[in-house]
């Protein structure tokens, strides 16, 4: 009963924690999708030192622990006189760790790409940029849509580490109630959960968009 | 036999290859091609695979750019235009492999071009769709996406597509050799009756009846060079070069004897 009572107190908290977690996520997942794009482009598009710029920012962002990239971001930077709060700390970093990993999802689906249509573009006498945004960005998407949803909700998981930066979210949430209530296992479990939960609809809603925009005649069927 | 007789159109020049080279990594695939194209003419060009067929129809749209020579359209010079999309415009270029835009329905293949490129408002543009979707007899396939078609439907639209930018000229890569051989005919029944309203084209293909239905003349090509050209007539019955003989015995063979002989 006691269990109970303290479960129905911590609900507001945790879902203004909550809240916190899908802001961080929602930002972060975006950031990543604005620079991915641009990452992506460049290292197939760009010249040789646009494409050597991309692929070391790529290589690095991927080699380096998310905590590394958080504690740079929030503790390095202040160094040369740029102090973020935590919250926007902790969005660039998940942000710009993502936009690497997303670039890769995309670069690998634009050259998946047959070069026949690219050709069948220009011969309509459509410029780069043309046959880029009306004949290979829309395909590349829905074909980069499976492996980009399993890396959102990859980030989505990962905001609990702006808890580190002070970030006031779902997991710290959790604690500060821990703290009085002296109950970590029934508090975890519950934070748990509502990661599950989110991250299981994450992955519901963009496996129904993929299904949605999927090319008649090649639709994923599923059982 | 020889359907452009017609005394405007005999002497309007549409298309001049002058002594084109092209080579890849060191190997020469054109050795100084040279032929003309008058206005409403088809040409078939016959020829034994790596000889540079499709390298040469890709250079006359540019999509391969030539080392040496020059080509015209009309009175454009193609080679050193500036402005490589607008001459893309004027040439129709359809593919062995279709090259369909797969995530847009029929009606949006076609239409992508003339509202991306000539600017058409979409109510121009569906208008233009449908009456070349009419013409090649997929009018009632529209909202189909290309892996919902059959081959010779889909290279039937990727025709349609081609003849909506209103070109001057049309190029086939081998339009019907990724196909089974019953959906041949419908894509040679649509480039007949196109040679027959008066479209200028240059075709590589090795359907010899189609030549021999439509062709004004037909270039066989080996080695980067033009072997002969002449009159299908010429070229199936008394071939000046010893070499056409053999290529053509050669395709008989492969493809049985024409019926329509």
């Amino acid at each position: 009963m006691e269990s109970l009572q303290i479960v129905i107190n911590s609900i507001p908290y945790l879902l203004k924690g909550t809240v916190v977690t899908l802001e961080l996520a929602f930002f972060s997942i975006v950031l990543g999708f604005m620079v991915a794009i641009f990452v992506s482009i460049g290292q197939l598009y760009g010249s040789k030192f646009v494409q050597t710029f991309f692929l070391l920012y790529e290589r690095i962002l991927r080699s380096l622990p998310e905590l590394v990239i958080l504690f740079l971001i929030f503790y390095g930077l202040p160094i040369i006189g740029i102090r973020l709060n935590p919250l926007v700390a902790s969005i660039i970093g998940l942000g710009l760790r993502s936009s690497a990993y997303q670039s890769q999802i995309f670069r690998g689906a634009i050259s998946s790409l047959p070069k026949g249509q690219v050709d069948a573009a220009y011969s309509l006498g459509m410029t780069k940029f043309q046959t880029f945004f009306n004949v290979i960005f829309p395909q590349a998407m829905r074909i980069s849509l499976s492996g980009w949803t399993n890396e959102a909700a990859v980030v989505l998981k990962d905001t609990s580490l702006a808890y580190s930066l002070g970030v006031i979210e779902l997991l710290r949430q959790g604690t500060y109630i821990i703290a009085v209530t002296n109950k970590p296992l029934l508090i975890y479990v519950i934070c748990g959960l509502i990661y599950f939960a989110l991250t299981f609809s994450l992955s519901k809603g963009l496996g129904y968009v993929e299904k949605k925009l999927a090319i008649p005649g090649y639709e994923v069927r599923r059982g | 036999m020889n359907k452009n007789n017609d005394s405007n159109s005999s002497n309007h020049v549409i298309l001049r290859v002058q002594n084109v080279h092209k080579s890849y990594n060191g190997v020469e695939v054109l050795k100084g091609i040279s032929f003309i194209m008058n206005k409403g003419e088809t040409k078939v060009i016959i020829g034994p695979s790596g000889t540079g067929k499709s390298t040469l129809l890709m250079c006359i749209n540019r999509l391969v750019e030539v080392d040496s020579g020059k080509i015209f359209l009309e009175d454009d010079e193609i080679t050193s235009a500036k402005n490589v999309h607008k001459i893309r415009q004027e040439i129709g270029f359809v593919f062995q492999h279709f090259n369909l835009f797969e995530h847009l329905n029929v009606l949006d293949n076609v239409r992508l071009g003339l509202i991306k490129v000539k600017k058409m408002n979409k109510e121009e543009a569906t208008n233009i769709a449908l009456k070349e979707l009419e013409r090649v007899g997929l009018k009632n396939k529209i909202d189909l996406y290309p892996a919902q078609l059959s081959g010779g439907q889909k290279q039937r639209v990727a025709i349609a597509r081609a003849l909506a930018m209103n070109p001057k000229l049309m190029l086939f890569d081998e339009p019907t050799s990724a196909l089974d051989p019953e959906l041949i005919g419908e894509v040679l029944g649509v480039m007949i009756e196109l040679a027959k309203s008066g479209m200028t084209m240059l075709c590589v293909t090795h359907e010899l009846g189609f030549a021999r239905a439509v062709a004004d003349e037909i270039i066989f090509m080996e080695g980067g060079v033009i072997v002969e050209q002449d009159p299908p007539q010429v070229i199936f019955n008394n071939p000046k070069k010893e070499r056409t003989k053999e290529f053509l015995n050669k395709l008989t063979k492969l493809y049985g004897k024409e019926e329509n002989q």
